[in-house]
């Protein structure tokens, strides 16, 4: 049997509802939660990387290509918030972050 | 079954289990590797799809990168991760119903588009070399003329994420001290330098 279309869109479709689920029963862990937004991100480059090749077009490709630097820098600063948070709070509880909460 | 198909399954097996790794394990190194392998096999399927240069742009840019990133983070913080485990059970119903909903959503919605969408009519995907044109050379003649303004948008929101990591987990601590070049160049031999008349027999109080 050939593989086609319909495969690859299924591999991203279980990646990405295993990041949202990742979210939902990890939703104490904030290092887990940031993991689960990088697997979606990825369910999402698969999705357009496997429109792009069965589409015969490559402009999929370059906007998966944006969707990586997004994710790259949302990683970045995401952690850079963990490690001040971490620096101000010794936890990284995400239960009490509510500083800001006017 | 052909060797297309068998490599097919197994990196997209992996690619699952180690994804339900990444939120199921109770270390976050290893969650953190576990999102490594993820990513490896998922670039794994993208060289199977034909897209070799955002294959290997997966693992420089995320096994390189990100997740090596991940993998300090985790290291350096030290927090109890046990006790993030608590509601684990308490949100696995809820967790589980909204995520078998939206797989099957996803999944009619995926073999639907497959069927009859606009790319049912092309059954093989792009392969890579045809006419003469890599996939790199494909992306780069599409990414520098039609694309070249996002491009250069892609490169500032890098350069202002970098920025603002560096000013989050910058850290002055006062009580550091540090080399001033400068100050010690610019030291003259009047401010440098301090005579004291001390009269004999009453000594240096200071």
């Amino acid at each position: 049997m050939t593989i086609g279309l319909a495969h690859y869109l299924a591999v991203a479709a279980i990646l990405f509802t295993i990041g949202v689920f990742g979210i939902f029963v990890n939703r104490k862990n904030v290092i887990v939660i940031l993991m689960s937004i990088e697997m979606i991100l990825l369910a999402v480059n698969i999705n357009l990387v496997a429109f792009s090749v069965f589409l015969h077009q490559v402009t999929g490709q370059i906007f998966a290509m944006f969707v990586l630097t997004v994710a790259a820098a949302e990683a970045a600063v995401g952690l850079a918030i963990l490690v001040t948070f971490f620096r101000n709070r010794g936890d990284i509880a995400v239960d009490d972050a509510s500083m800001m909460k006017g | 079954m052909d060797l297309q198909a068998a490599a097919f399954y197994v990196l997209a097996s992996v690619s699952v289990l180690a994804a339900l790794g990444v939120i199921s394990v109770r270390n976050p190194v290893h969650s953190v590797l576990a999102l490594i392998l993820t990513f490896f096999s998922s670039a794994g399927l993208f060289v199977l799809m034909g897209a070799e240069f955002l294959a290997m742009l997966l693992v420089v840019v995320y096994v390189g990168a990100v997740a090596v990133l991940f993998l300090f983070v985790v290291m350096m913080l030290d927090v109890d991760f046990a006790q993030f485990r608590q509601g684990f059970a308490r949100y696995l119903p809820i967790g589980g119903v909204v995520a078998v909903i939206l797989l099957v959503e996803m999944v009619l919605v995926s073999f639907a588009v497959a069927r009859s969408g606009a790319a049912a009519a092309n059954a093989l995907p792009l392969a890579s070399g045809v006419a003469g044109v890599t996939n790199a050379e494909a992306i780069g003649r599409v990414l520098y003329t039609d694309y070249v303004y996002f491009f250069q948008a892609a490169g500032i929101v890098l350069l202002i994420a970098m920025i603002g990591a560096i000013v989050l987990t910058l850290h002055h601590r006062p009580y550091v001290r540090r080399q001033s070049v400068s100050r010690q160049v610019g030291r003259t031999p009047a401010t440098g330098l301090e005579v004291v008349q001390i009269k004999s027999g009453e000594g240096l109080s200071e």
